[in-house]
């Protein structure tokens, strides 16, 4: 394919275009229902915000006290589950594991769908979302190197854009039969493996960095960090995957889903450590740092409202650890499923307001202000998740039927062999 | 083909569009002496349509040779919070809700400066208690400022004086500066700042007491407006007992040297490596 004419490219591109609108609105009851269920929750979501956006930040629970809550408790939550991609690169890539080389392309939707969705957290919790442009040169003004908050911007969208790029490139090569450009590919995904790691350490440097807060300035931060985002992420795409095979005509072997689920008892192993780890060094020197800790897990005073919760994330934990460590249990897809529901709320728990707001109470000062976000903070919560709902499955929607082969443009014959985009893929 | 005329006219209107933003009003940190002149004259005028009333915004620079420092005497401090609201009324902090850039601890003298221990609420009939004294909190103008560092639009920053402000054209409100103070002295303006019209103060200045919008970050600054021009912050004015000091550190004679050089003096959280340009001391 030497020269391609312009005119030809988006005469191409408009017939992917209009496929994959035709594609996205042809879809069952249940799937018109999803889109629907998203629709009110987005709209509920979009309300809630133009009131915060009026009314000002007071409108959530935040207070100068605890000055970050529940959206920034959920952007952390999402750079680990955005991560969580690499999880699958490394093994497809690096040890050639087949099996698993078949789904990176979904963690990679859903490393976009994810970042898409810590980028609206950040952009509901600044209180200028009108002055967003500030932070983008040469327009703005970045504060690069010496903000944490800066390397975050950068490293966050450079990470989406590599795997926007990866994935749209893939498919659409998939699309009109063709195989994708390794020089492209294969340098962007072995680049976003250290990006991955990148980006939650980035953002776990973010706490880490602040001598004021004790609970965060501990150097086990990053690490554990990285440790329940190997947890999270793969826990929500094995739940996708498997409902990609009840519903499509997509196959996925059970062999790649116990490996993934085997590398996550050993992620939550690490994490259970890591946290067992920084509970000893806190309660066995005893120093007035231990507040925080015990404010999380104990409560302090009459202040116990986030007890419950942090006892169900450690219950959660263990139970999901239980349950992938054991062959048996991580090859029965029931208690399988129960494992990663744990280890999604486990860590959803412990990751989002099990870090923020016990870094902000008692606050520098000693006050205790005890945090729980309103319905105005939940629902705007609830409908930038069903935003990111939303493109993961639209994005589903197209890539599935193209990696199934169903799904292609009509001038280009398939190949006679590997229909699949993803059977091609192989290691320089 | 109109598609790409289309695209090709949109593109050009999205560039001239961005170049017109790119050379629009830029951070207040580095506008030049006539662009800052003019960013004034445009505040002033603001204000004007927005409250109806004549507010005068300083441009005063740091001078050469002043570096301010404060102390505190903790032993004469009596906890009545009259720093408090004439902070308040010099500085247009918002009435409703409330923001105080001073914030006062009530401690127990049997267990010593200790904030874990400490009661900002405290409301007894009279002032002092008894077996308590009273710690005062606001900015500690840091030498060091793990505030500014954080920044990432650089909308915060230590002028040469030492003193540290915020740029409020220029603050996107994301509040990392306040995750990073150690000494909670920064506000944000959580709902849209009111101020009863009778009760705003029109002397300012562009980088301290000016009128702040909603969604932004504010402090103390030393009554920067106040100070460039050669007076106290209203906290030392105000004071009853004569517990605070303010002045030019490197001014061999001034009382704020005499302090740091012959009293018992401490700084917050020392360890913190922050180097405040605050100092409480006891004098008796």
């Amino acid at each position: 394919m030497p020269h391609e004419t312009a005119a030809g490219s988006i005469r191409r591109f408009s017939g992917f275009a209009r496929g994959s609108v035709k594609l996205i609105l042809r879809g069952n009851r249940a799937y018109w229902m999803w889109l629907a269920f998203l629709g009110v929750l987005i709209v509920s979501g979009v309300l809630a915000y133009s009131a915060q956006v009026r009314f000002g930040l007071g409108l959530t629970a935040m207070r100068d006290q605890v000055s970050w809550g529940f959206y920034i408790g959920n952007f952390t939550f999402l750079v680990g589950v955005a991560a969580a991609a690499v999880v699958l690169v490394i093994p497809a890539y690096i040890y050639n594991w087949k099996p698993i080389r078949e789904i990176v392309i979904y963690g990679e939707l859903l490393a976009i769908s994810a970042i898409a969705m810590c980028l609206m957290f950040v952009m509901v919790d600044i209180g200028r979302p009108d002055r967003f442009w500030h932070l983008i040169p040469p327009f703005g003004y970045l504060n690069f190197p010496r903000s944490v908050l800066a390397w975050d911007v950068m490293v966050l969208n450079l990470y989406f854009v590599v795997n926007f790029v990866v994935a749209t490139h893939i498919l659409y090569r998939a699309f009109h039969g063709k195989h994708y450009i390794k020089k492209l590919v294969v340098p962007l995904v072995l680049l976003s493996v250290p990006m991955a790691v990148g980006i939650h350490t980035v953002t776990a440097f973010l706490y880490n960095g602040l001598a004021a807060r004790p609970y965060w300035n501990s150097s086990i931060l990053a690490p554990q960090f990285l440790a329940s985002a190997f947890c999270s992420g793969p826990a929500i795409l094995l739940v996708v995957l498997q409902l990609l095979r009840r519903f499509t005509r997509f196959e996925i072997q059970d062999a790649a889903i116990s490996k993934i689920a085997e590398l996550m008892a050993y992620a939550m192993f690490l994490n259970l450590f890591l946290h067992g780890a920084e509970a000893f060094k806190e309660f066995y020197s005893n120093t007035q740092h231990l507040i925080f800790t015990r404010y999380w897990y104990f409560g302090v005073g009459s202040h116990h409202t986030l007890v419950p919760y942090a006892w169900s994330a450690v219950a959660l934990n263990l139970i999901a650890f239980g349950l992938f460590i054991s062959p048996t249990t991580r090859r029965n897809l029931i208690t399988l499923n129960i494992g990663c529901l744990a280890t999604y709320a486990g860590v959803y728990i412990e990751k989002g307001m099990g870090l923020i707001i016990p870094g902000l109470t008692p606050d520098t000062l000693g006050e205790i202000y005890e945090y729980y976000p309103t319905i105005a903070e939940l629902r705007v919560a609830a409908g930038i998740f069903a935003v990111g709902f939303l493109l993961f499955t639209l994005m589903l929607k197209v890539a599935v039927p193209i990696s199934l082969g169903e799904f292609m443009g009509k001038k280009e014959p398939a190949p006679a062999r590997e229909p699949s985009f993803a059977g091609a893929q192989t290691v320089p | 083909m109109v598609s790409r005329r289309l695209f090709t006219q949109s593109a050009a209107g999205a560039a001239a569009g961005m170049i017109l933003t790119a050379c629009g009003p830029k951070r207040l940190y580095e506008a030049p002496k006539d662009q800052l002149k003019a960013r004034i004259a445009e505040m002033e005028h603001k204000y004007k349509e927005q409250l109806g009333k004549d507010i005068e915004v300083s441009g005063a620079g740091p001078l050469p040779g002043v570096h301010f420092a404060y102390a505190l005497d903790i032993s004469r401090c009596i906890g009545c919070r009259r720093c408090v609201y004439a902070c308040v009324a010099e500085n247009n902090q918002s009435r409703d809700p409330q923001i105080h850039w001073i914030r006062v601890f009530e401690m127990e003298k049997e267990k010593g400066v200790d904030f874990s221990h400490a009661d900002p609420y405290y409301n007894p009939a009279e002032v002092p208690e008894e077996g308590h004294f009273y710690i005062p909190v606001g900015c500690q103008q840091c030498e060091n400022p793990p505030c500014t560092k954080v920044c990432p639009t650089g909308a915060t920053w230590a002028e040469k004086d030492g003193i540290v402000v915020i740029d409020y054209d220029w603050c996107i409100g994301c509040r990392y500066c306040m995750a990073a103070c150690p000494y909670g002295a920064r506000h944000f303006n959580w709902t849209q700042p009111t101020i009863p019209e009778n009760e705003i103060n029109p002397n300012t200045h562009y980088l301290g007491n000016r009128p702040r919008p909603k969604g932004v970050v504010e402090k103390c600054t030393f009554c920067i407006q106040r100070s460039r021009a050669g007076r106290y912050p209203a906290c030392v004015e105000v004071c009853p007992v004569g517990a605070r000091k303010f002045g030019n550190i490197l001014d061999a004679d001034s009382e704020i040297r005499y302090i740091i050089e012959h009293k018992r003096v401490l700084v917050l959280k020392e360890e913190l490596n922050t180097l405040p340009r605050f100092f409480y001391f006891y004098a008796t």
